[in-house]
């Protein structure tokens, strides 16, 4: 399992990249190992809000299908169109297959550290 | 092979008489640009062609098949036979009224009993299965709230989350925004965050009792009041009627709108895509939205329009042979015999879950009514081997894998309902079986990931299937 130290995770198992005014937002390995092959990713439209707690897009898998929560508040500036038709990007490199990028983003002092993430995930 | 790579231009199953009337041709314009391109077989040809596509599914008729929440329990010959009958199944829905007097008397006793079963006044057989039972009880429950004045602020619908999907979909479909209610440790909705939820936005409350953990919501009377105490509606999703039918009614325990699986609980063959019927219930005070016609009168009966009706749902008067399966059921039970098949479903299911217990770690360690959810988490922590394995597994001791993956509130959940239907050996074989499953696990987990060996279709290749569907044949002629 692996925990990028320069990233920010929520406790629903999204990660967030801070990059000067905008955040890169994705699944955590956790996340995709535990949902399984994904088959198939709704994505939001640019210019959407996101909203912390709340779904912004939906991932199906095999098994289920599950909503993806917004782990920060921002405006959706652009989606990563390259997961629609390989959906198994998020398989193989969860943390290069970004779902959104915001920018006005809120939040993030809410967010866990990679090793306060680690923890989180190992405890459960 | 596909029926399409079977056909053989000229090749049929019928002889047609000569056309003994004027035959008219469309204009120009109006024609098929090709011929239609139906597989042409041989009558016998076709018998085996859907004979060999029978024995690779694994059915009821086959053996055990515990698919949790959906019900598959046996269902009477006698019903099929009812149904069949020339004058049920050669009806035309245009025909004049005083000719089917009978299909109409089947349509209002149907209602009739169905109504004593459930506690409702009244009932449309219209939709065509349970979802459609859904979306048409949310109408009514919308033109309810507009007809008071209140459509525009109640904009709201509760529901657990351990719903069925359809329920937060439908209130979607119906224009409502969905609030997901959190259960409790105990499998139950959590009675406080309900009571934050409950306000004046609020339209209505979705909720199956027992509900998706094979649970029966002890508190279900305080629920369907709170939300009655913030003027909304309450409404029951009867899938998991098969629990309780006789012994509990969703009217008595609060429920304003119901719709019932006919399919599932009253004996339908189902589980191939229908035809189902989703009948929705109601008290009196929606009763005047229902949709379509209801059948009324008594010495002549006749169909009446309700006086604010939310329109038609399907075309005529829904599947209507699936409510003669349904009368036919109820009338061979009879009141005693619905109440010992919903008493007989409950120990089975607490029967087998016994059986299992000490080796399967079940989600909510309690005592469940038709179905039960395991939680094989810890299997799968322990040996690789997950649900989905077991499931697979199933299929080589001849068991049809339990539902998987659901309620999405329980990990690697493993979800059966052995239904009544289902014998004491039966049972008790399953569980052995369930048991060696369990060991093997341990001894050998790869055989596990490569099951099912010895079934008609080995393990396929889901992801494949679902990342890339073929979904259509392409005729090289078009």
């Amino acid at each position: 399992m692996e925990f990028r130290a320069e990233l920010l995770y929520s406790k629903d198992h999204e990660w967030v990249k801070v990059e000067g005014d905008t955040v890169l937002i994705g699944i955590t390995d956790y996340a995709q190992s535990e949902l399984g092959d994904i088959v198939f990713v709704n994505l939001p439209e640019e210019g959407d809000e996101i909203k912390a707690g709340e779904a912004f897009a939906d991932v199906e898998s095999v098994k289920a299908v599950s909503d993806v929560l917004g782990p920060v508040d921002g405006t959706i500036i652009a989606v990563n169109e390259e997961i629609l038709d390989a959906p198994e990007l998020i398989n193989e490199s969860p943390y290069d297959a970004w779902f959104v990028k915001v920018e006005d983003f809120t939040g993030t002092e809410e967010l866990l550290s990679a090793e306060e993430y680690q923890a989180f995930v190992e405890g459960a | 092979m596909l029926i399409f790579e079977k056909s053989r231009p000229g090749r049929g199953a019928c002889l047609l008489p000569e056309c003994d009337v004027e035959v008219f041709m469309p204009e120009e314009k109006y024609k098929r640009e090709s011929k239609l391109p139906l597989p042409e077989m041989a009558e016998g040809d076709l018998g085996r062609h859907y004979t060999e596509l029978a024995k690779k599914c694994q059915g009821v008729n086959d053996g055990f098949y515990p698919l949790g929440s959906c019900t598959m329990k046996y269902n009477p010959r006698i019903d099929e036979i009812v149904a069949n009958l020339p004058g049920f199944s050669e009806v035309h829905p245009l025909q004049p009224e005083h000719t089917v007097q009978g299909s109409m008397e089947v349509l209002k006793l149907g209602e009739e009993y169905l109504c004593e079963i459930t506690g409702m006044d009244e009932m449309t057989f219209q939709p065509a299965a349970g979802a459609h039972g859904e979306f048409a009880g949310l109408l009514l429950m919308k033109a309810y709230h507009e007809s008071r004045g209140e459509g525009e602020k109640r904009t709201k619908i509760i529901v657990p989350d351990s719903a069925h999907g359809t329920n937060p979909a439908s209130a979607v479909m119906a224009g409502y925004s969905v609030f997901t209610v959190p259960s409790g440790a105990d499998g139950c909705v959590d009675i406080e965050k309900l009571r934050e939820a409950a306000g004046e936005d609020v339209a209505g409350l979705m909720l199956t009792n027992p509900n998706t953990v094979g649970l029966f919501d002890k508190n279900i009377l305080k629920i369907t009041e709170i939300i009655h105490g913030c003027g909304g509606l309450c409404y029951y999703d009867g899938a998991n009627l098969n629990a309780v039918m006789g012994r509990v009614r969703p009217g008595d325990m609060g429920f304003d709108v119901i719709h019932l699986n006919l399919h599932k609980t009253f004996a339908t063959p189902h589980g191939g895509g229908g035809p189902g019927s989703g009948p929705v219930g109601c008290k009196k005070l929606l009763a005047d939205f229902l949709p379509s016609v209801t059948v009324r009168g008594e010495e002549r009966l006749t169909f009446e329009k309700p006086k604010h009706s939310i329109g038609e749902m399907k075309g005529f008067y829904g599947n209507f042979l699936v409510v003669v399966r349904a009368l036919a059921y109820i009338q061979t039970l009879g009141r005693e015999g619905i109440k010992e098949a919903s008493e007989n479903a409950v120990l089975n299911a607490n029967y087998m879950m016994h059986g299992l217990k000490d080796l399967y770690t079940m989600a909510y360690d309690d005592i469940c009514m038709h179905e039960f959810v395991m939680d094989l988490s810890d299997l799968k922590k322990k040996t690789g081997v997950a649900a989905l394995d077991i499931a697979k597994g199933l299929l080589d001791h001849g068991i049809h894998p339990p539902t998987m993956y659901f309620p999405l509130i329980v990990p690697e959940a493993l979800m059966a309902e052995p239904t009544e239907t289902e014998a004491k050996e039966t049972i008790d074989r399953a569980i052995a079986v369930f048991r060696k499953l369990y060991e093997k696990a341990s001894e050998d987990p790869e055989a596990l990931h490569e099951a099912p060996k010895t079934a008609a279709v080995a393990r396929l290749d889901e992801v494949e299937a679902a990342r890339h569907p073929i979904v259509k044949y392409n005729h090289q002629d078009i």
